[in-house]
């Protein structure tokens, strides 16, 4: 047993995750109450450039041509031999499709504690994981003697987590990784979009608040007085209103607009994460509690049809003027 | 092909949340359970395959308030078998608990396919998904937005952000965390579910106790603070308009 904190890095065809540097920034400070190291954990097949600006202590590598991509079964099997030797304090992984494979499986496996969706860790060894939503926050005493997590964006900086000096590098055995069940067969390349939203400066969101596919061209019309387009959060997306290069969220695009009109979008954090670098989200919501007012910079709590075609022509009028 | 879907409901988050007098747990005196969303998409992508594909569809519920609602609009939709599991659900349970009570019916019905809703609202000790295939040791792939089978062997569509798919192979009998299905779930009258009320049984099987440990233990919820609240801009909508744009012009996109 030892009182470091592991940190399961992340990566996708030759790039870091950023929730990797999040995690390892939380794993700091997790770190303060254990009196541990930051151990980063780097599972890849000739993947230790990898490592260069990971803010760890030091860096363990698993090497194995099968686990050269993520795939859950092969990441499972290597790093419960690994965790089940070196029994470390916590081992954090990201709460996305990479990290929600393995973790819940790891804790049943190996006979562990999870706590999900963690958001923050405070120096004294608690957590602060969010539900609902985002809106509530579920806080209790990281459990003993070995507590695996699963980690949300949104407590810390992904600078936080990258450091200028390359950690030191370990190897780690990997187990025998054979009769696999999961493989990866290959990858698809999202379609190019009409639009990219990632580089527009002026995005209309639509949510589940615009109720059907007709109206999404009262928010097409907005945009366009605006000189922008229209995106969406998933529902959108799921119901076919829109275009899946429109998708703003964990799934799709991250964006950073100068302007992000959020309407009827409530704000969970699958799509909070994707907009929180945006110069200015200006929402739209009947929902006093929607978890998009903490991020936004400007609200406005009311109907957005009562509001939508008012705003075009009032743009529209601005601009003629 | 012998497909079972797992579903549970959830606070309905249009509702308003609040956090119960022991400060540890919301408030369920006025909580509205709806199905979770994503284990809607399950059932759907569950009945699309046996629409292609041919199969068996079996629906597996823990025995909460509006359980029944929910397993006749899955018959309504096309499900074959619907199974109740009755216990001490209504307090709230947590994952480990309910994969646990999940395990013991799903190794009686031996499937080749188990699919879920990939995450709830509610989890705070993983997801039921990937927490049942480590019970019944089976593989488990998540995020999953498409699934083709042929000859006993399944691929799978995996998200990952940015748009991109992996295509996975997965060997049989395995578990699926569903993000969405092929299509939107569909839509099934009132009138239709009243009839499955009917013609449909719901079958119950008991959970052997309820074992909720490696659950992380809850000493405080509440409410999110905002980090730094919206500045509310106020009046009718001729009045926000005109707020909203001067602060287009400000910003400098008018």
């Amino acid at each position: 047993m030892n009182q470091d904190i592991y940190v399961i890095v992340e990566h996708l065809r030759g790039q870091v995750a950023e929730i990797s540097y999040l995690m390892l920034a939380g794993a700091r400070e997790l770190a303060k109450s254990s009196g541990g190291s930051v151990v980063a954990v780097l599972l890849g097949h000739n993947a230790q450039g990898l490592a260069g600006n990971l803010a760890a202590d030091k860096v363990l590598s698993l090497e194995h041509p099968a686990l050269a991509e993520f795939t859950s079964d092969a990441y499972q099997k290597a790093l419960a031999g690994l965790i089940g030797k070196d029994q470390p304090r916590a081992v954090i992984f990201g709460s996305t499709s990479i990290g929600t494979d393995i973790a819940s499986t790891l804790s049943v496996r190996l006979g562990l504690p999870l706590v999900s969706s963690c958001r923050t860790f405070s120096p004294d060894g608690k957590f602060v994981s969010q539900i609902c939503g985002g809106k509530i926050m579920a806080e209790g005493v990281l459990p003993s003697p070995t507590a695996l997590v699963t980690m949300v964006p949104g407590g810390y900086k992904p600078e936080q987590g990258q450091s200028a000096q390359s950690p030191a590098v370990t190897q780690a055995d990997v187990p025998a990784l054979e009769s696999l069940r999961v493989t990866l067969a290959g990858y698809i390349d999202p379609e190019a979009g009409d639009v990219d939203i990632a580089k527009e400066p002026v995005l209309v969101s639509v949510g589940r608040g615009i109720q059907n596919q007709d109206n999404i061209v009262l928010a097409e019309e907005l945009a366009a007085a605006l000189g922008g387009v229209v995106s969406g959060s998933r529902p959108v997306i799921d119901q076919g209103w829109l275009a899946t290069s429109r998708l703003v969220g964990k799934s799709g695009k991250h964006v950073k607009p100068k302007i992000y009109l959020a309407l009827g979008i409530s704000g969970a954090p699958e799509h909070a994460e994707a907009i929180t670098d945006s110069d200015a989200i200006i929402a739209i919501n009947t929902d006093p509690a929607a978890p998009i007012f903490n991020i936004a910079k400007y609200g406005a709590e009311m109907d957005i049809f009562e509001l939508i075609e008012v705003l075009t022509a009032q743009v529209k009028a601005a601009k003629g003027g | 092909m012998n497909i079972i879907i797992l579903a549970k409901l959830v606070p309905d988050l249009v509702e308003e949340l609040t956090i119960d007098p022991s400060g540890v747990a919301l408030d369920t005196a006025w909580l509205r359970l709806i199905i979770n969303e994503f284990d809607d998409h399950a059932i759907e992508q569950g009945i699309l395959l046996k629409e292609r594909g041919g199969g068996h569809v079996t629906v597996v519920v823990p025995d909460v308030e509006g359980v029944d609602d929910v397993l006749f609009t899955a018959a309504a939709k096309g499900a074959d078998r619907l199974i109740k599991i009755t216990g001490d659900f209504a307090g709230g349970v947590n994952n480990h608990a309910l994969a646990r009570a999940f395990a013991a019916v799903v190794k009686e019905l031996q499937p080749d396919l188990v699919l879920t809703g990939v995450q709830a609202n509610n989890d705070v000790d993983g997801s039921v998904g990937p927490l049942l295939a480590g019970c019944l040791e089976m593989p488990y792939v998540g995020y999953i937005s498409g699934i083709t089978l042929n000859d006993g062997k399944s691929k799978a569509r995996k998200e990952y952000p940015g748009g991109l798919i992996a295509e996975i192979e997965v060997a049989l009998p395995a578990v699926m965390g569903i993000q969405a299905a092929e299509q939107p779930p569909r839509y099934v009258a009132v009138s239709k579910v009243r009839q499955m009320m009917k013609t449909s049984a719901i079958e119950e099987r008991a959970a052997p106790g309820l074992d909720s440990s490696g659950g992380p233990a809850i000493d405080r919820m509440f409410q999110a603070e905002a980090g730094q609240r919206a500045t509310m801009l106020t009046g009718n909508a001729d009045e926000v308009a005109t707020k909203l744009v001067g602060i287009f012009k400000e910003l400098g996109v008018l």
